[in-house]
C-alpha cells in the first residue's frame, strides 16, 4: 500500500463527522479541548464585564449605579464564574488538547466521557449566566456561606442555581481528571518514562489527582445544602443542632486545593515555555517535579487559614499557619530554578516570554502577601477586606492568568496553524501588566484602611474614594489589554503568518506534527529517548516510530506506567451523539431539582437509558 | 476613619508592627528576585553561555529553600506570640458586653458582675479607657464579623456559638467598626462606633443607659409617645418604661443619646431621623424596617418625643 493511501485511511478513520448534526457526535480530544478553551474564555469575558461593572459602581462613594441586590448578584457570579467556569475548565481544556499531543498518542483514554464532561460544563455554565439575565442569580458570594445560603435567608432560586451549577462542574471536572490520569499513565509514547515526561504533563497529572481528592468534599457540602434546601434537613441549621462551620470546613477543604488546581498547570506552562525561548533544557527538572508534587500535597493541609476568625482554638490554627507559610518553599524552588534556566541564556523575548517575565513580578508580590495573610494575627485584621481581594487577584492573575496568556500565544500557532501578531501581543502585555498593578495595588491600602470586601458602596467620609477611582481606571486598562489579545486571536485566525510545524523551535512532541494537527495527531506514534525528543531529531532525516497499528480503526497504544513499555492496543470508540444526549438528560435531572425532587429520580433513570445506548457493545465478529 | 495602621490599643499596635516588619522584608524579597531576574536576562543578551550547575544549585537552595524557610519560621513564631497575647491570654474583664449581630445592625447589652443584663443599646459601644473589656459575640441569624480595625482584629459571630473578643483601648476617642463577613443585602451599611472614654464618664453613661426612658414633658412630646405606642413602631422596638417591648429592631430607650442612626450610616439629627422613619428604603435599600407614612403633625410630635430619649 503506498504511504499516501494509508494516510488517507488513517485520516478517514479519525476524522470527526462534518455538519451541524455531526458537531454533537465529536469525541476527538482536540475538538473537546478546543471547545473547553473557547467556552472558558467566553465565560472569562462575561465574568470580566461583571468585574468592570463592580469597579464602576465602586469608583466613588455612594454611587447608585447598581443597587445592593444587583451588586450582590454580580460579585457572586463574577467570583463563581471566574473560579468554576473559567479557571478550572480552561486549564482542563489546555490539558485535554495538549497532553495527548505531548505524550505522542492519538486520543484520550475515554473519548466519549470527555465529550460528556464538556456538554455538562456547557449546559451548567449557560444556565448559571442565564440566571443573571432573569435577575435570579445567586447573591451569597462564591463560597456561599450558610446560614445566609440556607432556605430561611435565601428563599429564592439563586442559591439553588449555584448548587446546581456546582454539581455540573464537579461532574465535568471529575470526568476530565479521570481521563487525564489514565491517559497520562497508560498512553504515553514508548520510551517516555515518567522521568522524561514534559513538565506540563506532570502538572496536568498532579492537577488531576488533586481534583479527584478535592472535588468530593464540595460534592458532599453542596449535596447537604441541596438536602437542607429541598428536603428540610438541618445539616447547617444551628437552631436544630446543625453546624454552620461544617460548611466552611467542607468548602475550603475543596476550595484551597482548588486554587492550586488552577495554579499547577500554569506552572507547568512556564516550565514548558522557558526552555523553548532559551533553547536549552530547563534547569532542575527533578526539583521542579518534586515542587509540583509538594505543592499538591501541602495544599490539602491549609484550608483552615480561611477560617482564622471563626473562633477555632488558637493552637490548632497555628499548625495551619505553619503549613500555609511552607508553600513558599516549593514556590521558591521553582522561581529560582526558572531564574537559573534563564541565567546567561540568550532569551528571545517574544510575547509568551513577556508574560512569563510579568508572572515573576506579579506572582512574587501575591505570594508574599500570601505569607502575610497566613499569619493569624495579621489575618485577623485583613481577612475579608480589600487586602485579601488584592492578594488573591495578584496570585491568580499573576500565577495563573499570565502563564495562561503566555500559553495562549505559545500554542495558538499549533492549534490554529497561524501565528498571533507580536506587535499586538506587546501592546496587550503592557496594558495588562500596568492594568493589573493599577487596579489591585491600591486595594492593599484600602483593606488596611478598613474597607471590607463585598460592600456595594461606602460613605464618602471613609476616605476610600480616591483609591477606588484609581482602581477603576486600572480596570479600564486591564480590560483594554485583554480586548487586544482577543482581537489579536480573532484577527490572526485569517491573517496571521503561517506557523509551520515548529515555529518556536520547541522540544516537545506536540511540535513534531502539523499545525493544526491532523485528526490522528501524529502520523506515526513516536519513540522517545530523552526529555527533548524534537531536539534529538534535529538535522536528521528519520525519527524512530512505532509500526503495526491499524489505520482502519481507532487504535491507541497502551504502555506501562513507569517506563512506557508497549503493552497492548486499545480500540477507541467512534463518534456518537450519546454523550450529548446523556448530558442533556442529566441536566434535566440537576436543574429539575430546583422545581421538585422527583426530577432527580427522572434524571437518574433517563441517564441510565442513555448509558445503555452509550455502552451498546460492538459486534466482535465485525472487527471494527 | 477606621484603620488597622493607626492603632489605639496594644493588640492593634502589635499587629501593625508585625505588618511593617513583613512589608519591609517582602519589599526586599521582591527587589531581590526581580534584580536576579534582570541580571539573568541581561547576562545572556549577547549570546548564551551554559549555566554552571553548582552556583545555580546554590542559588536554588539559598533563595528557594533556606530564605523562605527562615522567613516562614520567623513569621510563624512571632505570629504565635502575638496571637497568643490576643486570643488566649487570661484576663479579668472590667466590663462584659454581649454584642449580637442582627440584620443589619448591632444589639449591645451590658452585664453587671452577676451576668445580668443591665442596659441594652444598639450600634454604639462605650468602653472605659485602659481597662480590658470582654465582648461576647453572638448571632441568631446569619454569620457576621465584628471588626474595629483601630482596636483589634476581627472575630466572627456564628450562630450556635459564642466567640470572645478582648478590647483594651489605650486612648480615648471614637472608633468606627464595620461588619466584615458578607451577611446579605445591607452588609455594606452595617457599622457601629466604639466610644472610649475615661472610666468615670463611662460609669455615668452606663448608669444613664440602665435607667428607663424619660417621660414626656410637653403636650407635643406626649402626643409623640402616643403616636409611637399606637402605631406600628412598638411591634419591633422597645422603649423601657413604656408598653413598647418589640424585639425585632433596636432598643430606643436612649435613642437621642446615640451619635448615629441606621447602624452608623447617617448622623443622629432630627432631619435624618424624620427621613429614616418616613422612608428607610431610600437610605438603606433592603433594610428590614418598613416605611412609616405619618401625617406631618404626628411625625413632628414623634420626633419631638424621640429627641427626649436621652
Amino acid at each position: 500500500m503506498p504511504p499516501d493511501a494509508s494516510r488517507d485511511i488513517l485520516y478517514e478513520t479519525w476524522q470527526s463527522p462534518p455538519g451541524f448534526l455531526g458537531w454533537f457526535t465529536h469525541v476527538n480530544q482536540r475538538m473537546i479541548g478546543k471547545r473547553f478553551i473557547i467556552t472558558a474564555f467566553a465565560f472569562f469575558l462575561m465574568a470580566g464585564v461583571l468585574g468592570i461593572l463592580m469597579r464602576v459602581q465602586l469608583s466613588f462613594p455612594q454611587n447608585d449605579f447598581l443597587g445592593p441586590d444587583l451588586y450582590n448578584q454580580i460579585f457572586t457570579v463574577h467570583g463563581t464564574a471566574m473560579m468554576f467556569l473559567f479557571a478550572i475548565p480552561v486549564m482542563e481544556g489546555f490539558a485535554i488538547y495538549l497532553v495527548p499531543l505531548m505524550i505522542g498518542t492519538r486520543d484520550m483514554a475515554f473519548p466519549r466521557l470527555n465529550a460528556f464532561g464538556y456538554y455538562v460544563y456547557l449546559i451548567g455554565g449557560v444556565t448559571f449566566f442565564a440566571s443573571l439575565l432573569f435577575g435570579v442569580a445567586p447573591d451569597t458570594g462564591w463560597f456561599n456561606y450558610v446560614p445566609l445560603a440556607g432556605k430561611e435567608y435565601s428563599p429564592g432560586l439563586g442559591v439553588g442555581i449555584w448548587t446546581t451549577m456546582i454539581t455540573f462542574i464537579e461532574v465535568s471536572a471529575l470526568t476530565a481528571a479521570v481521563e487525564l490520569i489514565v491517559t497520562i499513565l497508560k498512553l504515553r509514547a514508548p520510551g517516555m518514562a515518567l522521568n522524561r515526561m514534559p513538565l506540563f504533563v506532570w502538572a496536568a497529572l498532579i492537577m488531576a489527582f488533586m481534583i479527584v481528592f478535592a472535588m468530593p468534599s464540595v460534592i458532599v457540602s453542596s449535596s447537604l445544602l441541596i438536602l437542607d434546601r429541598v428536603l428540610d434537613t438541618h445539616f447547617f441549621v444551628a437552631s436544630a443542632g446543625g453546624e454552620p462551620l461544617l460548611w466552611q470546613h467542607l468548602f475550603w477543604f475543596f476550595g484551597h486545593p482548588e486554587v492550586y488546581i488552577i495554579f499547577l498547570p500554569a506552572l507547568g506552562m512556564i516550565s514548558t515555555i522557558i526552555p523553548t525561548f532559551t533553547q536549552r533544557p530547563v534547569f532542575g527538572y527533578t526539583a521542579l517535579v518534586l515542587s509540583l508534587v509538594a505543592t499538591g500535597f501541602i495544599s490539602f493541609g491549609l484550608w483552615v487559614h480561611h477560617m482564622f476568625t471563626t473562633g477555632l482554638p488558637h493552637l490548632g490554627m497555628s499548625f495551619f499557619m505553619a503549613a500555609s507559610t511552607l508553600i513558599a518553599i516549593p514556590s521558591g524552588v521553582q522561581i529560582f530554578c526558572w531564574i537559573a534556566s534563564l541565567w546567561g541564556a540568550k532569551v528571545s523575548l517574544k510575547t509568551p516570554m513577556l508574560f512569563i517575565v510579568g508572572f515573576f513580578a506579579v506572582f512574587v508580590m501575591g505570594g508574599l502577601t500570601g505569607v502575610m495573610v497566613a499569619s493569624i494575627p495579621f489575618d485577623l485584621q485583613v481577612h475579608d477586606t480589600y487586602f485579601v481581594v488584592a492578594h488573591f487577584h495578584y496570585v491568580i492573575i499573576g500565577g495563573s492568568v499570565f502563564p495562561l496568556i503566555a500559553g495562549l500565544y505559545y500554542w495558538y500557532p499549533k492549534v490554529m496553524g497561524r501565528m498571533m501578531s507580536e506587535r499586538l501581543g506587546w501592546v496587550s502585555f503592557w496594558l495588562i501588566f500596568l492594568g493589573v498593578n493599577i487596579t489591585f495595588f491600591p486595594m492593599h491600602e484600602l483593606g488596611l484602611d478598613g474597607m471590607p470586601r463585598r460592600v456595594y458602596t461606602y460613605l464618602s467620609e471613609m476616605g476610600w474614594g480616591p483609591m477606588n477611582m484609581v482602581a477603576t481606571a486600572g480596570a479600564a486598562l486591564l480590560s483594554a489589554g485583554f480586548f487586544v489579545t482577543l482581537a489579536n486571536a480573532l484577527w490572526s485566525m485569517k491573517h496571521g503568518a503561517p506557523a509551520g510545524d515548529n515555529p518556536w523551535g520547541a522540544a516537545t512532541l506536540e511540535w513534531a506534527t502539523t499545525s493544526p494537527p491532523q485528526p490522528y495527531n501524529h502520523r506515526n506514534i513516536p519513540v522517545v529517548h530523552s526529555r527533548t525528543p524534537v531536539w534529538d531529531w534535529r538535522g536528521r532525516d528519520e525519527r524512530p516510530v512505532v509500526g503495526g497499528l491499524r489505520e482502519d480503526r481507532r487504535e491507541l497504544l497502551v504502555t506501562s506506567v513507569l517506563d512506557a513499555e508497549p503493552m497492548v492496543v486499545q480500540v477507541a470508540p467512534k463518534p456518537t451523539p450519546w454523550p450529548f444526549v446523556s448530558a442533556v438528560v442529566a441536566s434535566l435531572g440537576f436543574i429539575g431539582i430546583l422545581i421538585h425532587p422527583i426530577f432527580f429520580v427522572i434524571g437518574f433513570f433517563l441517564v441510565f437509558f442513555t448509558y445503555v445506548g452509550w455502552f451498546w457493545p460492538r459486534r466482535p465478529w465485525r472487527e471494527d | 476613619m477606621q484603620s488597622a495602621l493607626d492603632p489605639a490599643s496594644t493588640d492593634a499596635a502589635r499587629i501593625a508592627e508585625l505588618w511593617w516588619w513583613m512589608l519591609a522584608v517582602s519589599t526586599a524579597v521582591v527587589v531581590a528576585v526581580l534584580a536576579l531576574l534582570a541580571v539573568a536576562l541581561w547576562r545572556g543578551r549577547r549570546g548564551g553561555q551554559p549555566t554552571s550547575p553548582r552556583p545555580a544549585w546554590s542559588m536554588v537552595l539559598v533563595g528557594g529553600v533556606a530564605a523562605p524557610l527562615v522567613a516562614s519560621v520567623a513569621v510563624v513564631v512571632h505570629s504565635i506570640q502575638i496571637g497568643h497575647a490576643i486570643v488566649a491570654a487570661p484576663r479579668e474583664p472590667a466590663v462584659t458586653v454581649d454584642v449580637i449581630g442582627r440584620r443589619w445592625w448591632w444589639e449591645v447589652r451590658y452585664q453587671d458582675d452577676g451576668g445580668r443584663t443591665i442596659a441594652t443599646t444598639a450600634n454604639e459601644i462605650h468602653l472605659p479607657v485602659g481597662r480590658p473589656a470582654l465582648l461576647r459575640l453572638h448571632s441568631d441569624n446569619v454569620i457576621h464579623s465584628f471588626w474595629v480595625p483601630n482596636l483589634q482584629g476581627k472575630a466572627d459571630m456564628v450562630p450556635g456559638q459564642v466567640n470572645d473578643l478582648w478590647l483594651e483601648p489605650r486612648q480615648t476617642g471614637i472608633f468606627r467598626g464595620q461588619c466584615a463577613e458578607f451577611c446579605g443585602t445591607q452588609h455594606a451599611f452595617m457599622a457601629f462606633v466604639v466610644v472610649v472614654e475615661p472610666e468615670d464618664d463611662f460609669r455615668a453613661w452606663l448608669r444613664r443607659e440602665a435607667a428607663p426612658a424619660a417621660s414626656p414633658e410637653s403636650p407635643l412630646e406626649a402626643r409623640g409617645r402616643d403616636v409611637f405606642l399606637a402605631g406600628s413602631c412598638r411591634a419591633c422596638h422597645t422603649i423601657r418604661g413604656t408598653t413598647a417591648t418589640g424585639r425585632t429592631g433596636p432598643d430606643l430607650t436612649h435613642l437621642a443619646s446615640r451619635r448615629t442612626l441606621a447602624a452608623a450610616t447617617i448622623p443622629n439629627t432630627v432631619g435624618h431621623l424624620g427621613g429614616w422613619i418616613a422612608d428607610p428604603q431610600s437610605v438603606k435599600p433592603g433594610a428590614l424596617m418598613p416605611p412609616t407614612p405619618l401625617p406631618p403633625e404626628d411625625l413632628r410630635a414623634l420626633l419631638a418625643y424621640l429627641r427626649t430619649l436621652r
